[in-house]
């Protein structure tokens, strides 16, 4: 059977081939969709670090979506009215560059992350599924009935933000932002998984008491893991609001939160790539059934049980037929 | 504010706090009993009420009505138990996520399906609408009313069932110790989903009842979960004296904050920008609730260990 790494770089490969092909055919639209597949591969390697590697089940990751969405869209929106965010005591003005919205973005998704995470980590198990979840409800509402920035009805930008160098308009350069940006994270998340930060969160998912005993302080262990992969998820939530050029209270709803876990099992928990390979089958999923029928959800349904019941592990389980010492 | 009204929102928290109950006490017995974490309880409640609806429509009965709910309700829950729930008994906390959460999405397509997208609406009889009369002149539904006797009824034999019956006392030791009440000759399996089918028929009549204020909707299950979920936090996971109190705590913060917190703004800032602010804040209170429990007692407020 194939090297796991191997297998990484022919997802990579894949993911570079498609988008090609279509922009040497002239299909716009093939790219937007893979486009859409890296940014939500992005939210889903953000949820995996926290869920996968230190076994922390987040039922609310689309609060940090959400939020990394807003910074864009409220920093955005500003510059597109020209009326600055706050005059007093000095003067803040949006903007409409992506680095900086991204900066605003991480910041925002790690701060929020900070005290979800503080209060969250106190419970384990099922109390910490479920107050997740209800933190997560608790933004999206709050989004709904503020009605500053369109409460229900969202925020539209007319013009997608600028990159130096780059025409963000044009499908295949954002496209090759967003690649980059995943390659970026992908190989950071790498580097943490095998640091000694990484191993020892990875040894609290397997045995909380000996990593305690060594005398590491594990409830601020999984609070900077969780605080990165919220600030993880927050850049993709940035980079989804720029590709629709619209935000709305829908992607701070619990069953996107939902979705990111979904690709992380589809994919393979714990795996680098899980989280890549599912979100692309996701989409792909998304986009055959939901040509065939109006159902789809159904399908989805049936196989997300099939994989849950008979196939831990995920295709890139099935594909490397590799154990990962901390997958479930 | 006057005082009526004040009583007037006291009571539709105590009405939206019992509902919650009749979710939450299903949901944490189940968590207690099988340990199981269970997203497609709000599925359970959607059915309940779209079979309320659907009966309500072909014979015009109300009691035929909540009947169905309960009978439909409990037998969904079996049928699921027996083909998916069980083989997750064993399995860790994320695979129960996932594989209910997969659940939730063939219930809500497959209702969407059978149908169709539009809301159903489910009337109340003519025998409880209308308003009573409370003592100190309060006006007050009928139906809400009887809402609230129900859940109260419920709670109570709920309570009798599991401290004075002798499935009662199974349940209480399959809690305790399941290994060693299997060995004593009980069929756990059984057991198992007899309590499964118990707790989503409390979902089910929870929704039939709902169904009849507001409108019978796919997707209608998970807010409601969501907030029962809030509710086991603040009361305690397995405890049902915990989702009772932690219902009616979640009900009244919830309804009252969204009346008060309005009117308590206005009393130093400008009415427009209060009604924002409060009403914001208001649909965040009780999570913040919530927090508040975590911070002081991570176990909820009846919960051991």
């Amino acid at each position: 059977m194939l090297r796991e790494r191997y297998l990484n770089l022919i997802i990579l490969a894949i993911l570079v081939i498609i988008p090609l092909w279509a922009w040497v055919s002239d299909e716009p639209f093939t790219i937007t969709l893979v486009t859409r597949a890296v940014i939500l591969a992005l939210a889903g390697v953000g949820l995996n670090l926290a869920l996968g590697q230190g076994g922390l089940v987040s039922f609310g990751h689309a609060a940090y979506f959400g939020i990394g969405g807003y910074a864009m869209g409220i920093l955005a929106s500003h510059a597109q009215n020209y009326d600055p965010i706050i005059e007093v005591p000095f003067l803040i003005e949006g903007t409409n560059s992506m680095p900086i919205i991204w900066l605003v973005a991480v910041i925002a998704g790690a701060l929020s992350a900070l005290v979800i995470g503080a209060l969250s980590l106190r419970t384990t198990g099922v109390y910490f599924i479920m107050v997740t979840l209800a933190f997560g409800q608790m933004l999206y509402y709050f989004a709904i009935s503020w009605p500053a920035y369109g409460g229900e009805d969202g925020l539209s930008i007319y013009v997608r933000n600028q990159f130096p160098g780059v025409n963000t308009l044009d499908p295949m350069q954002f496209f090759v932002v967003c690649f980059v940006i995943l390659c970026v994270v992908l190989f950071l998340v790498d580097r943490i998984n095998k640091s000694p930060f990484g191993l020892a969160l990875d040894g609290a998912h397997q045995q909380e008491e000996r990593v305690q005993t060594v005398g590491i302080n594990v409830y601020r262990l999984r609070l900077v893991a969780f605080v990165i992969s919220g600030a993880i998820t927050a850049l993709a939530g940035a980079l989804f609001a720029d590709l629709n050029r619209f935000v709305s209270p829908v992607m701070f709803s619990w069953h996107f939160s939902g979705e990111i876990i979904v690709f992380i099992i589809l994919g393979g928990v714990a795996r680098l790539f899980g989280p890549v390979v599912g979100a692309c089958l996701f989409i792909l999923l998304e986009h055959i059934l939901g040509d065939l029928s109006d159902y789809w959800h159904i399908y989805l349904g049936a196989i997300l049980l099939f994989v849950v019941l008979f196939a831990k592990g995920g295709i890139l389980g099935f594909l490397s037929k590799k154990e990962v010492p901390h997958a479930g | 504010m006057s005082v009526i009204l004040l009583i007037e929102q006291v009571l539709n928290g105590l009405q939206f706090g019992v509902m919650l109950f009749l979710m939450a006490a299903g949901l944490t017995l189940i968590f207690g009993v099988m340990g199981l974490i269970n997203l497609a309880h709000g599925s359970l409640y959607m059915v309940g009420a779209f079979a309320a609806a659907a009966v309500a429509g072909w014979t015009g009965s109300f009691l035929l009505a909540l009947a169905a709910s309960l009978a439909a309700a409990a037998a969904f829950g079996a049928l699921i138990e027996l083909t998916v729930i069980r083989r997750l008994y064993a399995r860790d906390h994320l695979d129960q996520v996932l594989a209910t959460f997969a659940l939730i999405l063939i219930f809500s397509e497959a209702t969407r399906w059978t149908f169709g997208s539009f809301p159903l609406f489910l009337d109340t009889p003519d025998w409880l609408s209308g308003t009573v009369m409370l003592p100190g002149g309060i006006e007050y539904s009928l139906y809400r009313l009887t809402i609230i006797g129900i859940g109260l009824v419920v709670a109570v034999a709920l309570f009798l069932l599991i401290s004075k019956t002798r499935v009662g006392m199974r349940i209480r030791a399959g809690e305790n110790d399941r290994e060693m009440i299997g060995a004593l000759g009980v069929d756990i399996s059984i057991l198992y989903t007899l309590v499964f089918a118990l707790g989503a028929a409390l979902a089910g009549l929870s929704g039939a009842l709902v169904g009849a204020i507001q409108s019978v909707e796919v997707g209608m299950g998970e807010p409601v979960l969501i907030l029962a979920f809030v509710v086991i936090v603040i009361g305690g996971i397995g405890s049902i004296k915990g989702a009772l109190f932690g219902a009616i705590l979640v009900g009244l913060t919830d309804t009252l904050g969204r009346t008060l917190l309005p009117v308590l703004f206005g009393t130093f800032m400008e009415a427009s920008s209060a009604t924002t602010i409060g009403s914001a804040l208001a649909s965040m209170l009780i999570y913040i609730l919530m927090a508040g429990v975590l911070v002081f007692r991570p176990t909820g407020l009846f919960g051991s260990a």
